[in-house]
């Protein structure tokens, strides 16, 4: 008990706090010359993988339920999808994960969801320390009304990162498949592009920052097939680094590009969660089984 | 029969119906009347301002005194009993508490539109939104007995022998008169802003100042600078204010000189009062140069009006 706080203590320091928040190193290296005592060292060899961890999650809207009791476990450095019917949670599940649900007034969240241990809901953390750790990409493309330049730069600005601006855009904007469309347009306003363009704008403005985790919410919903693929083939490249959780209402997306897969039915309940091989060749679940070959929508 | 309706129910005949034209006559009657009345106070003024000048005054059939054009517009010297009529010491004037007020207002107004569209909470605007609507709404002669008996003797405690009429006071009193019409246009610009705009702020891990400040404020630039120049419009034809609080004196003052703005002045609007109120000497030249004074200033809020309408064209929101 008393270990718990000290942990958070720790911890504390650095989603509270504003120095670099991408340097996990060193939260990594304060929990080992912290984790002497048994309990975290236990849990963090066992779960070593693990980077999110969500217990018992309870959202309401209002008097309505959005979630209820998820629980999940998300290894590091993998994708890992949520599929499921229109209005069963899956964003709001992903709003859980970096708090942006603080932003509406009438979301209430209980329960645990903890980023490498840390419970993101304890009163000492600052959502906006989780955020630039967490970063997300929206389901409806929300550039800013400024040039395609300065919303892939918007990020590294408000969090004080330093670069060379001119190679970051770059480097993310080819990344994001965007770079050859915008190269020559780089100062004209984001909001002259096309809705998938947009989008892939929204994704390269995200990994700009380089967060740790990064949301995604239907990313590919408005691209064409070549332009899908080139993100499906981002969101591989990203796992080799990073730990992407996305959204997707395509079921041979989420089987092509993740390692595990999360099965959200209507009622906000998590019916299945497993390896993606799992679910889509032998889900424990006849409901899951008959979402995924599409007898249930 | 049923073919019958039919063909009645498709052929327009709503649009002639004589309920139709009635209405349609009397909206147009309406709108007519406004037009109407502006082009009959132009033409008012710019007929009685020709009978000023000595330039003009034969045209309109006026045998009396006239006064020259150029001396009016650019002399600074407003003496009626000496028939010296130089504008510019008004308009120096005008000027200064535009100025002044505008140092006063556009930041606090912004600030204040900034608080209640972004950090107020609901029951925080719903007190501080009406409390605004009652600050636009009190009468501006009351603004005007407020700065003689209070903002005065209030600067005069920081700087000893300031003058019962001065600009200064003035200005800080048509400042606190407009902010809440920056607030409140400012603030409609700025809920305007999609919230898409704000949460994809929030989710680069921005921080309210960040999305306030870096993202909703441009986006809603177009209607804050609308609400500047309305704002400014207001402060220079604002009239019954000035006349209590700047003093009765004519005198032409550099705006660029702080100094200044310790000294008392007439500006346009309070000199057409003087002028109307009669206890002047100058006669029919005197009166006339009402309607001078008055085309100055018409002019003056057209260009405001003209730059607002080019600002909120050319700075269009689009998000
Ligand atoms: N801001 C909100 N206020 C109130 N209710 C909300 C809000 N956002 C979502 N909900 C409700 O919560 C439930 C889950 O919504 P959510 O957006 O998480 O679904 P989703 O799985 O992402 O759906 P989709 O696939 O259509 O995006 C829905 O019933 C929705 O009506
Ligand atoms: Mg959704």
């Amino acid at each position: 008990m008393s270990h718990k706080e000290n942990t958070a203590e720790v911890e504390s320091s650095n989603m509270t706090g504003t120095e670099d928040p991408t340097n996990d190193e060193m939260l990594v290296q304060t929990d080992v010359s912290d984790g002497l005592s048994a309990s975290t060292s236990v849990s963090e060899t066992t779960n070593a993988e693990t980077i999110i961890r969500a217990d018992d999650i309870n959202v309401w809207y209002g008097d309505e339920q959005a979630l209820q009791n998820i629980s999940m476990e998300i290894p590091e450095n993998s994708v890992t999808a949520m599929i499921g019917p229109s209005g069963c949670g899956k964003s709001t599940f992903l709003r859980c994960i970096n708090r942006m649900n603080d932003l509406i007034d009438v979301a209430r969240v209980e329960g645990e969801l903890t980023l490498r241990g840390k419970n993101v809901y304890d009163d000492d953390v600052d959502p906006v320390a989780l955020r630039r750790r967490v970063g997300m990409v929206f389901q409806k493309p929300n550039p800013f009304p400024k040039s395609i330049y300065e919303n892939v730069v918007y990020g590294l600005k408000i969090q004080g990162i330093e670069g060379d601006y001119d190679e970051i855009v770059e480097e993310s904007l080819k990344r994001a498949a965007l770079w050859d469309e915008v190269k020559d347009r780089l100062h004209e306003s984001g909001l002259d592009l096309s809705g998938g363009q947009q989008q892939r704008l929204c994704i390269a403005r995200a990994i700009a920052t380089d967060p740790e985790v990064l949301l995604m919410d239907e990313p590919a919903s408005a691209l064409d097939p070549v332009a899908t693929s080139q993100i499906e083939d981002l969101v591989e490249e990203l796992a080799e680094d990073y730990t992407v959780v996305i959204v997707t209402h395509n079921m041979q997306q989420a089987a092509r590009i993740s390692d595990k897969t999360a099965v959200f039915l209507t009622g906000g309940e998590l019916v299945e969660f497993d390896d993606t091989q799992k679910i889509f060749e032998n889900p424990e679940s006849q409901r899951v089984e008959d979402y995924i070959t599409g007898k249930f929508g | 029969m049923s073919t019958d309706d039919l063909e009645t129910d498709l052929t327009r005949k709503t649009e002639n119906s004589p309920r139709e034209l009635l209405t349609r006559s009397f909206f147009f009657l309406c709108a007519a009347l406004s037009v109407v009345t502006t082009i009959s106070i132009v033409a008012l003024l710019v007929t009685e301002a020709a009978k000023f000048f000595t330039l003009t005054a034969p045209l309109m059939g006026v045998t009396g005194e006239t006064a020259s054009i150029v001396d009016f517009l650019t002399g600074t010297t407003w003496q009626i009993h000496n028939k010296e009529f130089g504008v510019l010491a008004l308009v120096s004037a005008t000027l200064m508490i535009t100025i002044g007020s505008a140092i006063i207002a556009l930041p606090l107004g912004v600030a204040t539109a900034i608080y209640l569209s972004e950090y107020a909470s609901k029951q925080a605007r719903s007190v501080l939104k009406p409390a605004l609507e009652i600050l636009a709404g009190v009468p501006t002669v009351v603004y005007g007995f407020f700065a003689l008996i209070y903002i005065t003797p209030a600067i005069g405690v920081v700087l000893p022998g300031i003058g019962t009429f001065n600009i200064l006071s003035a200005s800080i009193v048509v400042g606190i008169m407009i902010i809440p019409m920056v607030a409140s246009i400012s603030e409609d610009a700025m809920s305007a802003v999609p919230d898409d705009l704000r949460q994809a702020g929030y989710g680069m891990g921005a921080t309210k100042f960040d999305v306030s400040t870096g993202i909703v404020v441009p986006a809603a630039l177009s209607g804050i600078f609308s609400s500047f120049i309305l704002a400014l419009s207001r402060a220079i034809g604002e009239t019954m204010a000035v006349t209590v609080a700047a003093g009765a004196q004519a005198k032409f003052l550099n705006p660029l000189d702080p100094s200044s703005y310790l000294e008392g002045a007439l500006p346009m609007t309070a000199a057409m009062v003087q002028l109307l109120t009669g206890d002047i000497t100058g006669g029919g030249l005197a009166y006339r140069s009402l309607f001078a004074i008055g085309l100055v200033l018409f002019v003056i809020t057209l260009i405001m009006n003209i730059i607002s309408d080019y600002v909120a064209q050319r700075y269009r929101e689009a998000y």
